[in-house]
C-alpha cells in the first residue's frame, strides 16, 4: 500500500529532515516499494516467538558509581559550530 | 618484487629479521597511495606525517629490542606495520567523517578502542578510508565525498560499505585495514576486491569509538591479503572493553593456524544460498571451493537455513530503525557543520536535510516509520521476532556442522552507477551476508576464483558466535591449498 504525501511529510518531521518537493515524491515511491517488500514478513506466524533485541546474553551491564576521568569541556567544545562560556550556543529553544 | 607485494606476515618477519624497516614499508605504502589513489580514491584523509612519526617510533622500538635480546619476545607481530582505518572509527585529533558531509569538519577528540589496541601494538596508520555514508551501502557509492574504484576494474565498485579499506588493501596501499560489518560491509567488499575479510562475532571487538549505525549489528574486523594476516589483526582487536557495554568477556581464542587439513571438520552447505539469481561463475567457484574443502578431509553436509529469504526485510527494518535513533545526534548543535536557521527547528531540519545523503535519509525515514506509533508492532516488532527465527536456524545448523560454506554475494563487482537508481536492487546484493549479521555470528570472506571478466569471487565461511578460530582454520586450509591469494590486480 503506497504511502501518502502527508505520511512522508509526517515521517520527515519526526526525523527532523527538510525535504524538497522532488525528494518527497521520490521517497514516497521508494519507501512504498520497500515497505511492500517488507509485507513478506506477515507470511510467518510469530505469535509464539520472542523478539530478539540483542543476540548476546548480557543484560544491564553496570559499573561502580565512581567518577573517573573523562574528556574536558574544552575538548568537547572544540568541534562546536558555536560555543560560549563552556556551553553550546543554539537558536532559542523556547519562543 | 616491491615491498608492498609482501603479505603482512612476511613484512613482519622481515622487520624482525632486520631486512627492512617500518619507515621503508611506510614510504612504500605512501608511494603507492601517491601513485594510484588519485584514480582509486580509497582514502578520505591520508595521515602522512602521523605515519612517518609512527614508523620512526616503531623502528626505534625494534632497534631497542635488538639491543636487548631479552626483550625480543615482546616484539609484537604488528609493530611497524602500515594499516588503513575505515573512516567510521575515531582517531584522536584526526578528521573523522563516517563518509558524511554532516561530519565534514569533525576532529575526533578520542580514539576508538579497536584503533587504540592496534596503536598499542605499534602499528602505523597511513590514512582513513572512504566508505558509504554512515556505513549504509553495498558499493561505497553513497559516500558523501567520492566513489572508490575497484582496483581490478576502475569502472566497477569495490563493494561496500568498507570499499575504501578493501581497495586500499587490494591495491597494496596498506598491509591490512580495519572495516566494519553490519550487514556484510567487510565480507562483500573483500569478495569484490579479491582479499580476505573477517566479520567478527557481535560483542567480540569493542564498539567504543565506532560511529554507530545499527547498534545490535555493528561489528569491527580486519581486511587483509591472507587468512594469517587477518588472524594476526583479529588477535590484536578482540577482547572485552569496559567502555562498551555490549562487549563480551569471552576469552579470545588462540588462532594459530597450524593444521593444514580439515579431517573431523563438518562443513554445512545451505541449500537456500544456491538459488536462481546467483551469477553462474559465483556458484561454480563456490561449489568448487567446497570440493577442495572435502578433498582436505572435511565432511560436507547439506543443511537448510529455512528463514534465509526473510533476512532482507528483517534487516532493512531493524538496521534503519536503529540508525534513525543513532543518527538523531547529528543536528548541528555539538559538532559538524551547522546550517543556520532562525529557529532551532529550522537549524535541525536544514542541517540534516542539506548534509545527509539520499540513502541515509531513506533509511532514517524507513526506520522512523517502522518505529512510529501505530506501526511499531507490525514492522519493527515483527522483524525482531523473525530475527529470533533466523538466529535459531544458525543455532540448529551449528549443532550439525562446525562451519557453513556459501557465496558471499550473488554477483561479482558491478559497474559504478548500475544499481544506484533502484534501492531495493542494491539491497538484494546483501542476501547472503545479512542472515549471519542478524544472528551475530562470525564470517570470513576469502578469494575462491574469478569470473569471465577477471573479477574476484569470494567464498564465505560462517562460524558460530565466538568461533572465529573455526572459520580462520578452515579458511587457512583452503587458502594454502589454492593460489587465489597470490594474485593481485594490474594497477
Amino acid at each position: 500500500m503506497p504511502l501518502t504525501l502527508a505520511e512522508v511529510e509526517h515521517i520527515a518531521a519526526l526525523a527532523r529532515l527538510r525535504l524538497s518537493d522532488e525528494e518527497k515524491a521520490r521517497y514516497r515511491d521508494q519507501l512504498s516499494a520497500i515497505l511492500d517488500y517488507m509485507a513478506k514478513l506477515k507470511e510467518l506466524d510469530t505469535s509464539a516467538i520472542e523478539p530478539t533485541a540483542t543476540v548476546l546474553p548480557l543484560r544491564t551491564v553496570l559499573r561502580p558509581d565512581t567518577v573517573t576521568p573523562s574528556l574536558t569541556p574544552a575538548e568537547l567544545l572544540a568541534n562546536a559550530p558555536e560555543a560560549e562560556a563552556e556551553m553550546f550556543r543554539v537558536p532559542p529553544v523556547l519562543e | 618484487m616491491s615491498l608492498t607485494d609482501l603479505t603482512l606476515t612476511e613484512a613482519s618477519a622481515r622487520l624482525r629479521a632486520g631486512q627492512t624497516t617500518s619507515l621503508e614499508l611506510t614510504e612504500a605504502c605512501l608511494a603507492q597511495i601517491e601513485r594510484y589513489d588519485s584514480t582509486l580514491r580509497a582514502f578520505l584523509t591520508p595521515t602522512v606525517d602521523l605515519a612517518r612519526a609512527q614508523a620512526r617510533a616503531a623502528d626505534a622500538q625494534i632497534a631497542d629490542w635488538k639491543k636487548n635480546p631479552s626483550h625480543a619476545e615482546r616484539l609484537q607481530p604488528l609493530t611497524g606495520i602500515p594499516l588503513a582505518i575505515k573512516d567510521v572509527l575515531c582517531l584522536k585529533d584526526t578528521r573523522t567523517t563516517a563518509g558524511s558531509r554532516i561530519l565534514e569538519n569533525f576532529v575526533a577528540p578520542y580514539t576508538a578502542t579497536a584503533v587504540q589496541k592496534l596503536l598499542d601494538a605499534g602499528v602505523v596508520i597511513v590514512g582513513k578510508t572512504n566508505c558509504d555514508e554512515f556505513a549504509m551501502g553495498s558499493s561505497t557509492e553513497n559516500s558523501g565525498y567520492c566513489v572508490t574504484r575497484n582496483p581490478w576494474d576502475p569502472a566497477r565498485v569495490p563493494g561496500g560499505s568498507s570499499g575504501g579499506s578493501a581497495a586500499a588493501v587490494a591495491a597494496r596501499m596498506a598491509f591490512g585495514a580495519l572495516g566494519t560489518d553490519t550487514g556484510g560491509s567487510i565480507r562483500q567488499p573483500a569478495s569484490f576486491c579479491g582479499i580476505v575479510g573477517l566479520k567478527t562475532s557481535y560483542g567480540r571487538v569493542s564498539r567504543y569509538g565506532l560511529i554507530a549505525y545499527g547498534s545490535s549489528l555493528d561489528s569491527i574486523g580486519p581486511l587483509a591479503r591472507t587468512v594469517a594476516d587477518a588472524a594476526l589483526l583479529f588477535s590484536a582487536l578482540a577482547g572485552h572493553d569496559p567502555r562498551d557495554a555490549t562487549s563480551m568477556p569471552t576469552p579470545v581464542p588462540d588462532v594459530s593456524l597450524a593444521s593444514p587439513d580439515l579431517r573431523g571438520v563438518r562443513i554445512g552447505v545451505p541449500k537456500e544460498y544456491f538459488i536462481a539469481g546467483v551469477q553462474a561463475a559465483v556458484e561454480r567457484a563456490v561449489r568448487e571451493a567446497v570440493r577442495v574443502l572435502e578433498a582436505l578431509g572435511a565432511q560436507v553436509v547439506e543443511i537448510s537455513l529455512p528463514h534465509t529469504e526473510y533476512a532482507l526485510p528483517v534487516y532493512y527494518l531493524i538496521a534503519p530503525a536503529e540508525a534513525s535513533a543513532n543518527l538523531a545526534r547529528f543536528d548541528g548543535v555539538r559538532y559538524g557543520p551547522r546550517e543556520d536557521g532562525e529557529s532551532l527547528w529550522d537549524m535541525y531540519l536544514d542541517t540534516r536535510g542539506e548534509r545527509f545523503g539520499a540513502e541515509v535519509k531513506r533509511r532514517i525515514m524507513l526506520g522512523t516509520y517502522a518505529l512510529s506509533a501505530g506501526y511499531y508492532d507490525a514492522y519493527y516488532g515483527q522483524a525482531q521476532k523473525v530475527r529470533t527465527l533466523i538466529k535459531r536456524d544458525f543455532d540448529e545448523a551449528f549443532k550439525q556442522v562446525d562451519v557453513i560454506a556459501c557465496p558471499v554475494a550473488p554477483t561479482t563487482a558491478f559497474k559504478i552507477g548500475e544499481k544506484t537508481d533502484d534501492p531495493l536492487a542494491m539491497y538484494l546484493e546483501d542476501v547472503f551476508t545479512l542472515p549471519p549479521s542478524l544472528a551475530g555470528i562470525c564470517g570470513l570472506s576469502l578469494p575462491c576464483g574469478f569470473d569471465g571478466h577477471r573479477l574476484p569471487i569470494g567464498l564465505q565461511l560462517l562460524g558460530p558466535a565466538f568461533g572465529e578460530e573455526k572459520v580462520l582454520r578452515a579458511g587457512q586450509a583452503y587458502e594454502q591449498a589454492t593460489e587465489w591469494h597470490k594474485q593481485g590486480p594490474n594497477l
